[in-house]
């Protein structure tokens, strides 16, 4: 929780204020047993009707003044709730964002939406009740104890030892059920995952009549969240009788020490009356803080879930560099004082280098790239080629440092990528990933995704070299045509078109097309080919591919093999030269042979 | 849905559990008896002690006595009161869960195409969610609140009946002022759960497609759309939240105005000798327990509209039109061959839209159909009407002669095996991914059919081999492994007919070479349907179709398509 305080400091002033007048208004309700003991030891006493009503007309401005008070904690109180639940649904937005797609993988995408949206509005409702309540119930029971023993202090003793015996209870209670409200959240996210995955693969559920398992799993799961939710409430159901019982038993102490002290004149029958109603002030009060300490506690629960959350490192961000000092510090300048000795040799040409470069995915045993060295000139073509698993789009995605290399380093115009603004590198970059992430929108929404002020130029360039055009102009929205999430009412090709013209709009320095022809057929894959090498601008252009006919023609063909280089060169040079090219040129080939042959 | 009809359906969930309601009721009616007759014997007592050295401790003992055992009984009772209610809300909520969970999967095709993951997650998670508290603060306070209300007038009256007057004639004003805030925040609490909804679904899309957002530096423009949401969803929730916790406030005031004619009534009550301080005691107590259930419903009130709110969202799923169910006499589909014709088939996804007309194609057992054409011409529309995924506008499919409406899904289904070209995998191992359409298939079978596939090789170097667990999605799985893993469960099913969307597309060529020689296997005799790029696949098809713009233009074999000269040929050369 005092991770999240601070998305409450904005709220400073409201969060002081609403307990303040929470706590005005406490006190003038703690004078209304007094009144009323005044109304019965002067008022009836002396027979005097009009003490009696001068009394009343008190007890009338108390209320007012106790209903402005309280309206006004209640606007403050709703003010910082709600405005600290924006400020970290913000916070943690913007924090989940920074995610390396790592990070994102083990975590998990909708245990974080459930920590976002629902865990969020525990949080909410928790800070609301505190500041309304928190400091007003112990305000009214110490304040009850007070006047108790301004009235009587043998009498009052009772109260003494009741309080603290309440406390234990109900701080006791609290604290055996932390854990518990834990575990059902963590069993909601097992049914939310649930209910996700049916609908995410609802096709291939029905394809294979699995809709009876998925209804008996999704059902163990509901069964188990119920059973934790049962224990739950049933240690909560302890706390209102456990306290009822405390304080009505004091109740009869007190009564029967209260008799003594009457039967002695130590005080007035007026002033047990006063003792009782504050008793019962004090059960009222410890009811609503039993109540909001339930809340509390499941806020509580939420709020630490949130923290995880919080507390996990944002995966890249220039911080990675930052947090290894000295000895980043003199890799660095060991990197660019080799970076001046190439100067002279190959790195002016070497647009994007890989130097010694191996990586390994997180809780992997093997490596996935293993000392990779190449280097490409400004405006080349670059086709990547190899088996499924070979590391072709792990390649790639290390120009764009969506993961940081294990060793090595990978420098895109001479400078290595972890020195870059993460912004600058990714803006020379256009990227087509393989699978065709769409976002709700319009078509143009879509395409001008990464760059928002393209003009009509860019866009009509974009969309004829990716051969989306066609299509497009056949919608009677043309580029205003709204995409639904995921782009769904889309197909396959459709989407991967408008993702390369979303990459294209840009006009980037390094194009990446990560096997994202997959679902073209021959000739839009050929004609978006040609569209490529026709570009004013020509970008150096990384194309992974399956296919042989695809990268032929690109000035050096990277063939990988289980995380390795295995060939580079051109088209011919390998074929001759290596021969799992030949074996991936072959397996298609001979299709062209038989082709030709009928 | 009207309130009313939410209210009822609520109503038939509890029913179920009538045994807990009725428990929850008496023991209510027990608590509430209890904690008023408390206050009447604290009066008593009061009275034994007038003054100094007039204390009649005899009865002043018995009638703590008395207390003592009313305290406990009250206790014990809302203990098990508590229980009751928690029992019955949770399993409601249970309930609720699983029907509409149930609902998903017969829903139609269309409506979950039709809406956001997210706006549907919403609903079956956070709004039962929201629903339960409700639901439970409803049981605990409602009723008690309400007997509670009634005892005390009843004791009240039998005191004094002046005094009870007074209470009787301001308390009103404390339920009208509590009912109309009530009205007043219903529909702040309605925007409130529908903006959040709007925002799950922006989170949904976001973080699903994280490396894209992170790809193209969008994190700020997203970021500030979501800001924008945010601040919506804050000025709303600002405004339920203030508007609906003025209840409170004001319910105490009027509590404190009753209380003060309470006190003023009473005193000259006690004067004029018509009643005892002891009596004034418990008549105060009395407003102070009359007026709080007042303030309690109020607060059941607006959660309880909130809940209702949640509710209807969720009823509105439940009561979703679900697809048309098989026929009572459906025929089980038993398939030594496989026919399929299609005759005069029309569909459109959409009414205005027009995209397959007069389609007509006949299939004999054992043939294989290619689907060609550019892409987005409407291939994978035919899976969906194969499949019964979506139902046919016109005409009909049949399967060996028979009508497919009139075909259990279970056995049309059955006799498909299915690859698509969007990958989908269980969180789970990778044996119960495999497993999936065979469940009670061994080990070696199933090593056997991922050898088939050739997912064997990198199945083996996962950390647990077939036991590895894969979170959501196939977790960091590359695509290609993901098909390769789609294709093990069709090798290990072995359906006697299959529809492949483009199913090797994310896989290399030398080993999709060797798959396609376990598909050729696989193919044998068996009817398949397959939309395919590579001409090796295509060529050797008994038939072709050729789909622009959701029509089949072309239909025949490689040899008459060609001699043809059509589109068919034209894409052929340029493929070449």
């Amino acid at each position: 929780m005092k991770g999240l305080l601070k998305y409450l400091k904005e709220y400073k002033k409201e969060s002081i204020l609403a307990p303040v007048f929470k706590m005005l208004e406490a006190s003038f309700e703690l004078l209304v047993p007094l009144v009323i003991g005044a109304m019965i030891n002067v008022g009836i006493a002396n027979m005097d009707k009009n003490y009696i009503l001068s009394m009343g007309g008190v007890l009338v401005f108390l209320g007012v003044i106790g209903l402005i008070c309280s309206v006004t904690a209640q606007y403050y109180a709703a003010k910082a709730a709600t405005g600290f639940a924006a400020r970290l649904r913000y916070a943690m937005f913007t924090h989940i964002q920074a995610f390396s797609y790592e990070k994102l993988d083990t975590v998990g995408t909708s245990t974080l939406i459930t920590r976002m949206t629902s865990d969020i509005n525990q949080v909410q409702n928790g800070v609301n009740m505190f500041l309304r309540l928190f400091l007003r119930s112990p305000f009214i029971v110490i304040g009850a104890v007070i006047m108790a023993f301004y009235v009587d202090v043998k009498a009052a003793l009772v109260f003494a030892v009741a309080i603290p015996i309440l406390s234990i209870v109900v701080f006791g209670i609290v604290f055996a059920n932390i854990p518990l409200y834990k575990k059902v959240q963590d069993r909601l996210d097992k049914v939310t995952l649930a209910t996700r995955e049916t609908l995410n693969g609802i096709r291939v559920i029905r394809a294979f009549r699995k809709e009876a398992d998925e209804i008996q799993e999704f059902d163990e799961k509901n069964k188990t969240l119920t059973g934790i939710q049962l224990l739950a409430g049933r240690v909560s159901a302890l706390l209102n009788p456990l306290t009822y019982v405390i304080i009505n038993l004091a109740l009869v102490v007190l009564l029967y020490t209260g008799a003594f002290r009457v039967d002695v004149g130590g005080i007035k029958q007026g002033d047990v009356v006063s003792l009782v109603n504050y008793m019962s002030q004090i059960l009222v009060e410890l009811v609503k803080l039993a109540n909001l300490i339930v809340t509390l506690t499941k806020a509580m629960a939420c709020a630490s879930r949130i923290e995880n959350v919080m507390q996990i490192e944002e995966g890249m961000g220039e911080n990675v560099v930052q947090s290894d000092d000295n000895t980043s510090e003199i890799n660095r300048c060991k990197t660019e004082m080799t970076d001046m000795s190439d100067d002279k040799t190959e790195s002016q040409e070497a647009f994007v280098q890989f130097r010694n470069v191996s990586f390994t995915y997180k809780q992997a045993s093997e490596e996935a790239l293993s000392n990779m060295n190449f280097s490409v000139k400004k405006g080349q073509t670059i086709g990547i080629i190899g088996g499924t698993g070979s590391g072709k789009s792990t390649l790639v995605q290390l120009i764009l440092r969506l993961y940081d290399v294990t060793k090595g380093s990978v420098m895109v115009k001479g400078k290595n990528v972890k020195d870059y603004d993460l912004d600058e590198l990714r803006k020379m970059i256009g990227y087509v990933p393989q699978k065709a992430a769409l976002f709700k929108g319009t078509i143009k929404d879509n395409i001008c995704f990464g760059k928002p002020d393209a003009s009509h130029d860019a866009i009509e360039e974009a969309i004829s070299v990716a051969q989306a055009k066609e299509f497009i102009e056949k919608k009677e929205e043309g580029l205003d045509t709204p995409v639904e999430q995921g782009g769904r009412n889309l197909s396959g090709g459709q989407r991967q078109r408008l993702t390369i013209a979303r990459a294209l709009v840009r006009r980037p320095e390094i194009l990446i097309l990560d096997d994202s022809c997959s679902a073209l057929d021959y000739a839009t894959d050929a004609a978006l080919r040609d569209g490529l090498s026709k570009l004013s601008y020509h970008p150096t252009v990384f194309l992974v591919s399956q296919r042989t006919i695809s990268v032929q023609d690109a000035d050096q063909i990277i063939v990988l093999d289980d995380g390795e280089i295995v060939g580079i060169g051109k088209h011919e040079v390998l074929l001759r030269e290596c021969e799992v090219y030949r074996e991936i040129y072959d397996s298609q080939y001979k299709e062209e042979v038989e082709s030709h042959e009928s | 849905m009207s309130h009313k009809d939410t209210l009822k359906r609520v109503a038939k969930y509890i029913k179920k559990y009538w045994f807990y309601l009725l428990c929850s009721l008496l023991l209510a009616f027990l608590t509430v008896c209890g904690t008023l007759y408390l206050p009447i014997l604290t009066g008593r007592a009061v009275d034994q002690m007038i003054e100094q050295g007039m204390v009649d401790f005899e009865m002043l003992f018995s009638l703590l006595r008395s207390m003592g055992a009313v305290i406990l009984i009250t206790a014990v009772s809302q203990w098990l009161m508590s229980l009751c209610n928690n029992r019955m809300t949770y399993l409601v909520v249970r309930d609720i869960r699983k029907e509409a969970f149930d609902k998903i999967q017969i829903l139609p095709l269309k409506y979950v195409d039709n809406h956001p993951t997210g706006e549907i997650v919403s609903k079956v998670i956070a709004d039962v969610d929201q629903f339960a508290d409700g639901l439970l603060m409803g049981f605990t306070q409602l009723f008690s609140g309400v007997l509670t209300i009634c005892g005390t007038l009843y004791f009240m009256l039998s005191v004094n009946v002046i005094v009870a007057l007074v209470v009787i004639i301001i308390t009103p004003v404390s339920l009208f002022v509590a009912s109309y805030i009530a009205r007043k925040t219903y529909s702040m609490f309605k925007l409130q759960s529908e903006t959040r909804g709007e925002q799950t679904a922006l989170i949904d899309e976001m973080i699903g497609n994280q490396k894209v957002v992170q790809v193209f530096s969008k994190q700020e423009d997203v970021a500030k759309e979501f800001a924008q949401i945010n601040d919506r969803l804050e000025a709303c929730s600002l405004k339920a939240t203030f508007f609906s916790s003025l209840t409170n406030p004001c319910t105490r005031f009027v509590n404190s105005l009753v209380y003060t004619g309470v006190g003023v009534s009473g005193a000259f009550a006690v004067i004029s000798g018509y009643m005892s301080i002891g009596q004034l005691s418990a008549f105060l107590s009395y407003a102070n327990q009359y007026t709080k259930p007042f303030n309690e419903i109020s607060g059941v009130v607006t959660e309880l509209q909130n809940a209702i709110a949640c509710a209807a969202r969720i009823f509105e799923l439940i009561e979703e039109d679900p697809q048309i169910p098989d026929d009572e006499d459906a025929v089980v589909l038993h398939y030594d061959d496989g026919e399929v014709s299609l005759e005069d088939v029309s569909f459109s996804y959409h009414e205005e839209q027009k995209l397959i007309e007069d389609f007509n194609l006949c299939v004999k057992p054992g043939q294989r159909v290619a689907i060609v054409g550019p892409t987005g011409c409407g291939k994978t529309t035919i899976i969906n009407l194969l499949m019964r995924f979506y139902d046919v506008k016109e005409g009909s499919i049949k399967v060996m002669g028979e009508d497919i409406r009139h075909i259990t899904r279970d056995s049309l289904r059955a006799s498909y095996g299915m690859v698509l070209q969007e990958t989908w995998l269980k969180s789970g191992t990778i044996f119960e991914n495999i497993s999936m359409g065979k469940p009670d298939a061994t080990l070696e079978e199933v090593i056997e059919a991922a050898k088939a596939s050739h997912a064997h090789s990198f199945i083996k170097r996962l950390p647990n081999g077939y036991d590895t667990v894969i979170g959501e999605d196939g977790g960091s799985l590359s695509q290609g492994q993901k098909q390769l893993l789609c294709i093990s469960r069709v090798m290990l099913a072995l359906p006697p007919m299959l529809i492949l969307d483009e199913a090797t597309s994310s896989i290399d060529t030398r080993t999709e070479l060797k798959i396609q020689n376990a598909f050729a296997k696989l193919m044998k005799g068996k009817t398949t349907f397959i939309v395919a790029h590579r001409l090796s696949t295509i060529k050797e098809a008994d038939i072709i179709l050729v789909m622009k713009d959701g029509n089949i233009i072309e239909q025949g074999d490689h040899k008459s398509l060609l001699e043809r000269g059509g589109f068919y040929s034209e894409l052929y050369h340029l493929a070449k």
